[in-house]
This record gives C-alpha cells, sequence and structure tokens, in this order.
C-alpha cells in the first residue's frame, strides 16, 4: 500500500513518499517520515517490510559516512546506489531476505540521477519512478506529462497530479506525501504535498 | 587526509566491502552492549529457526502453539505527560487465562512498557531492557533517553526477527527532551508518536481515544479519557477486560494513578448516561 514517488528535473531530483505507517488494518501513523539522508547530495526513500526498511536504510546510510571518512571523498550516486544493490543482492541469498523497495536520487557533476532499486535487488537507473500500487494510477500520467529537463514547478506539478490521482481511484487512503528535493546545494524539505479537491465525477 | 586518519581510526580491519572490525584497541563497552544484549537468549546454531518454527505454528500441523494476542493496551502524550492505560485479561483461546495481569512493566521509575502479544517475550525482553537501560545509567552517570531504550529493544527483537517473537509493545518515558512514546514491535518496527494503541482491542480504544483527545487536557480529563478508552474496548472486545491499570508519566518519573474494575465502570458510565 506504501507509494515512493521520483521525478528527474533539469538540476534536481524530486522524491515523494506516502507518510502512512500501517499495521494489519490500523494506520499508526500519519506522517512518517520514509526518506533517509545518505550524505549531503544523496537521499533513499524507503518502502517494504518493517523493521527491515530502518533497519537497511540505516545500515546502508552509516557504512556510506564511513567510507567518506576512511577515503576523503564521497560515494557517487552511481557507486551508492550499486554499493546498495549488492547488499540486497547479498541479503537475498543468505538465511533472511531484506523486504525493501528504494528510490534512490543524487547528485553530482555529471548531474542529477534517479535509481529505481526493487526487493529482488534489481537496479535501473530512469527518469521518473514509482513504487507501490501508486505506479498503477500513475506511471501513465508520467508517460503523458514527462518532459525531460522540467523546472521545480513543473515537477510539483506533475507529482500533484500523480497524488490526486491516487486519492482519486486508490481505495487506500493516502492522505499526505512527504516532499524533498535534492540540487546542487543539498537536500531541500518541501513538507507535505496533499491532493488537489476535486469536485465528483 | 580523510576524516578517518585525522580521528586515528585504525584502517588495518579496513576492506574494500566497508565491514567495521573491532579491534582490541578501539574496544567501545557502550557499542558493544548493544551487540551483547541480543546474547542473553541464544539460538542453536546451523538451525533454521524460522523453518523449524513453521512446523509447529503451521494450520494443518499436528502440534498446534496458540499465541494469545488478545489485549488492549494505550498510551498518549499531551500537556501534562504521558498517560498509560491497560487492561488486565489474559486469554489462551477461549478461555480467560487471568483477569488480574500486570500489562504495564515497570522498567525504572521514569521508564513503564507496556505487554501485548507473547506475554513472556514482553517480560523477558523489557527485563534485558530494563538490565541493559540501568548499566547505561551506571556507566555514564545520566538516565538513559527514551529514544535510546526504544531503540535498544527495537534492535535486540530486530536480531530475533522471523523467529516466533510476539510482541507489540509502548515504550514511555520521560527524559531531558521532555516526555517520550515509541511503538516497538517483534517486526524490529520503532514509531515515535502522540498516541498509541495495541493489541485486539486497538481498533475501539483509538475510537473513543481519537474522538476525545485534545494536546491541551488537564490530568484528570486524560486520566479519565485513557480509563474510558480502555473500558470500551473491554466492552466490544473479548480477549479484553478485568480491571483498568493507569498509569501518568510526569518529569518527576511515573506514578501509578489508579486500577479500577471494568464492571464498576461498566454500572458508573451507565448511571452517567440517565
Amino acid at each position: 500500500m506504501e507509494c515512493l514517488i521520483g521525478i528527474q528535473g533539469q538540476d534536481f531530483i524530486m522524491l515523494a513518499t506516502d507518510s502512512v505507517s500501517a499495521r494489519s488494518i490500523v494506520k499508526m501513523k500519519t506522517d512518517h517520515d520514509k526518506m533517509f539522508q545518505l550524505s549531503d547530495k544523496l537521499l533513499m526513500a524507503v518502502s517494504g517490510e518493517s523493521g527491515d526498511t530502518v533497519q537497511f536504510s540505516e545500515y546502508i546510510a552509516k557504512n556510506i559516512q564511513l567510507y567518506k571518512m576512511r577515503n576523503g571523498y564521497e560515494l557517487s550516486p552511481h557507486a551508492a546506489a550499486n554499493f546498495t544493490r549488492r547488499n540486497m543482492a547479498d541479503a537475498l541469498r543468505s538465511q533472511r531476505p531484506k523486504f525493501v523497495n528504494l528510490l534512490i536520487a543524487g547528485i553530482d557533476e555529471d548531474g542529477p540521477s534517479l535509481y529505481f532499486l526493487d526487493y529482488l535487488a534489481s537496479i535501473i537507473k530512469v527518469p521518473f519512478a514509482i513504487h507501490g500500487y501508486g505506479a498503477m494510477f500513475t506511471l501513465s500520467i508520467m508517460d503523458r506529462y514527462y518532459k525531460p529537463g522540467m523546472t521545480k514547478d513543473e515537477a510539483f506539478q506533475l507529482l500533484q497530479r500523480c497524488i490526486t490521482e491516487i486519492q482519486k481511484r486508490f481505495l487506500v487512503d493516502q492522505p499526505q506525501f512527504k516532499v524533498r528535493v535534492v540540487s546542487k546545494s543539498g537536500v531541500e524539505d518541501l513538507g507535505f504535498a496533499k491532493p488537489t479537491p476535486q469536485v465528483d465525477s | 587526509m580523510a576524516l578517518a586518519d585525522v580521528c586515528g581510526f585504525d584502517m588495518r580491519n579496513g576492506n574494500s566491502r566497508l565491514k567495521l572490525g573491532f579491534g582490541e584497541e578501539n574496544y567501545d563497552p557502550s557499542l558493544n552492549d548493544v551487540l551483547l544484549a541480543s546474547e542473553s537468549f541464544t539460538v542453536p546454531r546451523g538451525v533454521d529457526i524460522a523453518q523449524n518454527l513453521a512446523r509447529f505454528t503451521d494450520e494443518k500441523s499436528n502440534v498446534k502453539i496458540h499465541f494469545d494476542h488478545g489485549t488492549t493496551t494505550l498510551a498518549f502524550k499531551f500537556k501534562g505527560g504521558v498517560i498509560v492505560a491497560v487492561d488486565s485479561r489474559a486469554t489462551a483461546g477461549p478461555y480467560i487465562a487471568s483477569q488480574t495481569v500486570k500489562k504495564v512493566i515497570e522498567i525504572n521509575p521514569y521508564l513503564l512498557g507496556t505487554m501485548a502479544g507473547g506475554a513472556a517475550d514482553c517480560s523477558f525482553w523489557e527485563r534485558v531492557l530494563a538490565q541493559q537501560c540501568r548499566v547505561y545509567e551506571l556507566r555514564n552517570k545520566n538516565r538513559i533517553s527514551v529514544a535510546a531504550a526504544s531503540k535498544l529493544l527495537a534492535n535486540i527483537v530486530y536480531d530475533y526477527k522471523g523467529m516466533g517473537l510476539s510482541m507489540g509493545t509502548m515504550i514511555v518515558g520521560w527524559d531531558k527532551k521532555g516526555p517520550g512514546l515509541y511503538y516497538v514491535d517483534s517486526d524490529g518496527e520503532r514509531l515515535p508518536g502522540n498516541v498509541f494503541s495495541v493489541g485486539s482491542g486497538s481498533v475501539y480504544a483509538y475510537g473513543v481515544l481519537d474522538s476525545g483527545y485534545k494536546w491541551d487536557l488537564s490530568v484528570e480529563e486524560a486520566c479519565e479519557l485513557g480509563r474510558r478508552a480502555i473500558f470500551h474496548a473491554t466492552y466490544r472486545d473479548a480477549y479484553s477486560g478485568g480491571v483498568v491499570n493507569l498509569y501518568h508519566m510526569r518529569e518527576t518519573g511515573w506514578v501509578k494513578v489508579s486500577q479500577t474494575d471494568t464492571a464498576e465502570l461498566y454500572y458508573k458510565y451507565r448511571a452517567e448516561k440517565k
């Protein structure tokens, strides 16, 4: 039921996650933050098995920090994403795999990049990505309205379209999405995005 | 020069897989405690616990272990601290095994834990947590924060994920940051929050709790809200009942406010309706 959305713009990546933490049929929390900052310009959105999400993300985040301390330079977004994938692939073939779906957003000299990783440890670099049931409703919206080199405002409008469609057609209530932007100046918090109110049709 | 060199971090253990090794010279007892904590209960080597457990918990199995899940517990933060309220019924299938269970575990004068799911799992691991918190206090000459205490418990149960632990607990306390409330369960989940309810009666408790909840509640109002929420949960949920145990966490530590029989509450609330 969780939903992660990523959009690449001209010099940034916009990440959005739903903010519901659910146990069985109960919403335990509606302002839950599912994003982890891996380094200054590297942000990860996580969904999946409870417990695994936090433990795995913290492990990755701390190891990326450790790499910087040891070597004096940071992992590139590409390297960080592949390091994460390798850890998931190793776990997948162990006694207890980690069931997490990820979006990794980062920026370096080569510009912004967005990586899509699923719980089977596949990786792909994409201009936009959605995890979860939300993808069923919104991938077509992305195909239709996404264009390369969008500004922050355009990307936010596209995101708003997606969130509104999820609210309109998806059975499960996702009242608000946490939005962050990764750009050259670092990670910027855009607060919560809510669906555009609509008249019934 | 990298930060690790400046700090004199030993790089000899380093390898390309980014694994942190604990050398003898940079042995850090407080960090190692967390790792040791999971060793207070050892599991046999070379046995797949999850697979072995399935033989007992499987529906079709001849050996049937029924874990009792019936409970209602709740805790919420408000202006005057944190209120913790629980029922006291223990069930084994359709049988009421006890009406006098203490589902609030007094970890220390500033920390409380609640009990839902496996009673033994909760009492055992919260006792281990109590021990860890005491050791932390002796080492650091300071009380452990609620965030750290709940993380300690979450890390321990995460080590045993998939091995059949069953617990849904709320860790409540007061530290330098003020009142603290965390939900921790045997999946390894740990959530901070203002209002939580756990157990089979939680859906009923949430209904009453959310309807009457305000941050600016007075202490008396908050206690009454907690008591009422548990009462209405025991009324609808067959697996909850007995007495309502009510605790209040304040800056000076917790106090046990009341212990009220739900039957008594039933007649009291009925009289108020007339």
